[in-house]
């Protein structure tokens, strides 16, 4: 199948939605589909094989920060160009609500045109339905994918119709393998976390109990945690004195670095007290097979299966944490079945099994017709 | 003794009619700032319509459209505080005048030139009615912080006049500018 993905945002700025189109892209070309990708990018950026440039984004204020965006007729027959020789069985634009690529994508295009909706921002949402020629581009979607049930909620609250829930994916082959850190995870056992360090629902503080408990009785226990925080200092004087030097703080890493904070670690922690819909990070850390303590909270359960793939603690007791890391640390036999059994559950959220469920919305909406440079769109330069 | 009390009565009244002039000077700037709010608002109302309107009127690509109605919408009531939000529609304009052969590309075509016209009209309004606002501001506000008045409490329960800041100009670093024929 002939895929053409277009990306409203630039191809050089990390985010979430271009880690998504990349992610999804190389999982469709795995499945042996042909697939090219419009970005703006930068002109010196490396792209990969399968990126299509379309030229510079412009930092723009839209809804209350600054944005990169592409707009503008010149990246519109940019997108024209593309579309027009890429013969494409299917146009999957990402966000269409944004002013930029993907809108004017739909708004060049005719045929099956898919939309994923990461995002959900209301207001922009209101100006779309109340402008014709907006609202001229975008009812030429034929089906709509939400990233998740808020976004759909909104979709469906804002603007009426109804979108199909494909969650992201896991890159699990990029997990599976990493360098650990210089002098990680040492003979004396380690424990890892991720994520922000001042939000409550992340549930560091219980993690930091627990240490203390377990540093006590294993001199060479230590505990690396990788996350942002407003005020780092803060989050070491909660550690007693004696221990405060086994607690290494990475602050924010990079994604590469985040692969390797994963190896670097005997057991990986995800104390979390609630409001987590899936738990990416958790899915990402079984990708790494590392064995996983986490809180019995719903997301959790599901993606453990229930504890199969990774030990569960009573959610905020860092005592019952304690226990359940220590024997963890004490047993290098049960830490080698859950990093097995993890690596076995972890698959299921895999891009290429979430690739065969957007390639199922492609083939819901081709009819036999392929996508082609629409013909009334003219209408403009005829004015 | 009678010269003494003319002289004190006379240095009274002289106090009086000078302190009631002073008052009334205050009084008479905090009308000038009103009018001239009234006339700043009515540009920035104005100026923002004709953005609205080009970003309707099918000229324009839909990306850029929207852009242009988003940032409207903002100067609308929006939960952006007034100056940032008419500073955004500023520099959405200048990115969608910007683009290369921006003008060429709509002009000619039906309405185009006079939006354009109408457009570069009602930016260097807001320049002027701006520049006219802050100039009464810093009068009144200067007329204010004299000790007479401060003391007298002249200038009664009105509040203080706040400058209106913002960025309004088309062409980049050039204030009030208007676009490059």
């Amino acid at each position: 199948m002939k895929i053409g993905l277009v990306c409203p945002y630039s191809w050089d700025v990390p985010g979430g939605v271009q880690q998504h189109i990349r992610d999804l892209a190389e999982a469709l070309i795995d499945e042996g589909h042909d697939v090219s990708v419009i970005s703006p990018a930068d002109d010196d950026t490396p792209l990969p094989p399968y990126v299509v440039g379309a030229g510079r984004a412009v930092p723009v204020p839209y809804n209350g920060s600054v944005a990169r965006l592409s707009f503008g007729f010149l990246s519109a027959s940019r997108v024209r160009r593309w579309v027009n020789q890429g013969g494409f069985d299917v146009l999957h634009v990402h966000e269409p609500e944004i002013p930029s690529l993907s809108l004017l994508a739909c708004w060049v295009a005719s045929g099956p045109i898919v939309a994923t909706v990461h995002t959900a921002i209301p207001r922009s949402r209101v100006l779309v339905v109340t402008y014709p020629v907006l609202r001229t581009a975008l009812e030429k979607i034929s089906g709509r994918i939400a990233v998740s049930e808020a976004a759909r909620t909104t979709l469906v609250e804002h603007i009426g119709g109804d979108a199909v829930v494909i969650p992201n994916g896991v890159a699990t082959r990029r997990y599976r393998k990493a360098e650990p850190l210089p002098s990680w995870p040492g003979s004396g056992g380690a424990i890892g976390f991720l994520g922000r360090l001042d939000e409550p629902r992340k549930g560091l503080a219980v993690l930091l109990k627990a240490f203390e408990i377990l540093g006590q009785d294993r001199p060479g226990l230590r505990l690396l945690v990788a996350g942002p925080a407003a005020d780092p200092e803060e989050v070491l004087q909660r550690v007693p004195a004696a221990l405060r030097d086994r607690v290494v703080l990475l602050g924010q890493v990079s994604e590469d670095d985040k692969v390797r904070v994963l190896h670097s670690v005997d057991v990986f922690c995800s104390p979390n007290t609630g409001g987590e819909s899936f738990g990416i990070v958790t899915a990402e850390a079984m990708a790494a097979g590392v064995p996983i303590v986490a809180s019995d909270i719903e997301a959790f359960r599901q993606v453990l299966r229930g504890g199969e793939a990774g030990e569960l603690f009573a959610t905020g007791d860092a005592d019952d944490l304690a226990q359940a890391a220590g024997r963890l640390l004490d047993d290098p036999v049960r830490r080698a079945a859950l990093s097995a059994a993890a690596l076995a559950a972890v698959v299921q959220y895999d891009w290429s099994v979430v690739a065969r469920d957007v390639l199922r919305v492609y083939e819901t909406v081709m009819l036999g017709t392929k996508v082609a440079v629409a013909q009334d769109e003219g209408d403009w330069q005829a004015r | 003794m009678i010269a003494d009390i003319i002289l004190v009565v006379a240095a009274a009244l002289f106090i009086g009619v000078y302190v009631s002039w002073r008052a009334g000077r205050i009084d008479r700037l905090h009308a000038r700032v009103e009018t001239a709010r009234a006339a700043l608002d009515v540009t920035l109302l104005r100026r923002s319509s004709v953005a609205l309107e080009l970003a309707t009127s099918g000229l324009l690509d839909p990306a850029t459209s929207l852009l242009l109605a988003a940032a409207v919408h903002g100067t609308r009531g929006g939960d952006r505080p007034r100056d940032l939000a008419e500073s955004d529609l500023t520099r959405a304009l200048r990115a969608a005048f910007s683009q290369p052969d921006f003008r060429s590309s709509i002009s000619g075509k039906e309405g185009a030139d006079e939006l354009l016209v109408d457009l570069e009209e009602a930016t260097h309004q807001v320049f002027l009615a701006r520049k006219f606002y802050n100039d009464v501001v810093a009068l009144t506000r200067d007329a204010r912080r004299r000790p007479l008045a401060r003391l007298l409490r002249l200038s009664g329960k009105a509040p203080t006049p706040v400058f209106f800041e913002m960025d309004d100009s088309l062409i980049a670093d050039k204030p009030g500018a208007m676009l490059a024929p």
